[in-house]
């Protein structure tokens, strides 16, 4: 769907040439919600404002949908953008416009004739979950709400991608599940493809299936949300991970491990699991043995429940055996035995 | 009882007059909204970062701006005889004041166009960029409409403005108030003209003024 290769932005600045995006190349499925993680001033601005050209790219190649981006003219530039819708972390709304009228926008560049603008409008309302509020000015609005309008002003003309450049993080935290919420409510029903900037782990975790990590202008990982949750392989991957799972656990293993002396201590991993939540509950009921849960964190993700629980195993040897052989064969649970007290 | 007060009002002339003065700042007004857009739009297009980023017309622009601006309108008057009797065949009268008063606002009203604009959120215009809007979209749809109440504040200003340039070209023959507080009042020592003078400029500066801010609050839906 969206090819980018050996994209480039460099900037001059009073210290000298700064590669804003540095020769970055990736390839974006067709329906997929893509989030680029990466701290402030790491380029995803830049890099998202290359894709439809709000920045000229200093070198590289961007094809969306079969179309050579890059190579555009400015008349042909100006209707591939129609097909790229833009939400902005500070909306961007016409305060002088309501919300209808707002909506109405694109629509006017893109020359529909006024009733069938209206009706569309209309639809585009409802999607977002604003009925009742078309006559209202932004001024008026929450930031829910203005972000809401800003959302069903980029989806008037039907793109193909929806870019959002950290649409969520003018937001509180409530708001921001609501907005996620829709995103991914969007994503479902019309298909489209959606790249999502943003510097927070909990917006990624909770809706995107790939994730790219930048710094410094440059993809540094890229993968599976999962896979990069689970084997987070960068310095900055592993505190992006950290963001949402506290603080790394390896060190406090060791204090833990000193201060339990008795049974089995392991550590469970649970990566996307939908069938064996309750695998606590299940080992308690098989086995003649008793679980202490020692530490963890468990958090919810697009494909299931993911994090760690470290915890204590006690009873009879040959039945600690069992279970660490039901575990490791029976579920897709990933075990680790940190410390067996025999 | 009008006329035990204020024995030397002839109220034929003053509303004759008076209704000059309102004749050349209307029509004045609207020439110089239209140039003062016209100059503050290519100030703001050629900026440095701006659309059309241009430094020779910006700079040529900005020059031309500052130096009408720099002369004191009574001497613009004289310099701008040739040209107004070039363009109206004549140097008397209100409607040959309005090129020098055009040509004396507009500049003042052009700064307070780009001033204007340059308040209009960037992010408003680079999102109607990202929905592939061509410059004249933005220009119309975006740009003018959203700095509309500064717009119409700055033109409330620049009206008032216009009101003292007409009454002092009034005082070299354009006619109007300034004309008639001059040769009818002062010049034959009737203060009671003068006074009278006095008191219909500032009802009309007020009435400007009110309607201005009536519009512009009317406008503003931040
Ligand atoms: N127009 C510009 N001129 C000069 N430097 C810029 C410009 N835009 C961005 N930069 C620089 O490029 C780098 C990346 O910025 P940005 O893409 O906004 O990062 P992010 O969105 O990840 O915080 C920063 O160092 C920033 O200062
Ligand atoms: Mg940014």
């Amino acid at each position: 769907m969206i090819s980018i290769k050996g994209l480039s932005k460099h900037f001059t600045t009073r210290e000298g040439a700064l590669k804003a995006v540095d020769n970055l190349t990736l390839d974006i499925k067709e329906g997929e919600i893509f989030g680029v993680i990466g701290y402030s001033g790491a380029g995803k601005s830049t890099f998202v404002r290359l894709l439809n050209r709000l920045e000229e790219p200093t070198g590289g190649q961007i094809i969306i949908d079969q179309e050579d981006i890059t190579a555009m003219n400015a008349k042909a530039l100006r209707v591939a953008r129609q097909d790229i819708g833009m939400v902005f972390q500070h909306f961007n709304l016409l305060w002088s416009r309501t919300v209808a009228e707002n909506i109405a926008f694109p629509l006017e560049i893109a020359g529909y004739p006024k009733a069938k603008r209206e009706q569309r409008v209309q639809e585009l309302i409802r999607l977002v979950g604003l009925t009742g509020r078309e006559d209202a000015y932004p001024s008026q609005l929450s930031g829910g709400q203005k972000q809401r309008v800003g959302i069903a002003r980029a989806l008037a003309n039907e793109p193909k991608v929806l870019l959002c450049d950290e649409a969520t993080s003018a937001l509180d935290p409530e708001t921001t599940d609501a907005i996620l919420d829709l995103l991914v409510d969007i994503n479902q029903k019309l298909g489209l493809t959606i790249i999502l900037i943003t510097h927070e782990m909990h917006v990624i975790r909770k809706i995107c299936n790939q994730v790219a990590v930048m710094e410094a202008g440059k993809v540094v990982e890229q993968g599976d949300v999962l896979d990069v949750f689970l084997h987070p392989k960068q310095a900055v991957t592993k505190r992006f991970v950290a963001q949402v799972m506290g603080e790394d656990e390896t060190d406090s293993y060791e204090q833990l491990v000193g201060a339990y002396k008795e049974g089995t201590l392991m550590r469970l991993q649970f990566v996307g699991e939908t069938t064996n939540q309750a695998l606590i509950s299940q080992l308690a009921k098989t086995f003649p043995i008793d679980i202490n849960i020692l530490q963890g964190k468990i958090t919810q993700t697009k494909h299931g429940a993911y994090g760690t629980l470290i915890v204590q195993l006690l009873g009879a040897d040959d039945d600690l055996q069992r279970v660490v052989h039901y575990i490791s064969e029976e579920t897709s649970v990933d075990m680790e035995v940190i410390d067996d007290a025999h | 009882m009008l006329t035990e007060w204020l024995p030397n009002i002839k109220l034929e002339d003053f509303w004759e007059a008076t209704e000059e003065t309102f004749y050349m700042t209307s029509l004045a007004l609207v020439g110089t909204f239209i140039l003062g857009t016209l100059l503050g739009l290519l100030l703001y297009l050629t900026m440095k970062g701006g659309i059309w980023q241009n430094k020779v017309i910006y700079s040529v622009t900005a020059v031309f701006v500052n130096v009408f601006r720099a002369i004191p309108f009574i001497i613009l008057i004289l310099l701008l005889f040739p040209f107004t009797n070039f363009l109206m065949g004549t140097i008397r009268g209100p409607s040959a004041a309005l090129p020098a008063l055009i040509i004396g606002a507009a500049p003042f009203y052009g700064r307070l166009v780009e001033i204007a604009l340059k308040e209009v959120d960037k992010g408003v215009v680079e999102a109607a960029q990202a929905m592939g809007a061509k410059t004249r979209t933005i220009i119309l749809r975006v740009l003018l409409p959203e700095a509309m109440p500064a717009l119409v504040s700055g033109l409330t200003v620049t009206a008032i403005a216009l009101i003292g340039y007409t009454a002092m070209a009034g005082v070299i023959g354009a006619g109007g108030l300034g004309n008639y507080a001059y040769y009818f009042g002062f010049q034959r020592r009737d203060f009671d003209v003068v006074l009278i003078c006095s008191i219909a400029i500032v009802v009309i500066v007020f009435i400007f003024q009110f309607i201005g801010d009536f519009i512009s609050n009317k406008l503003d839906k931040r």
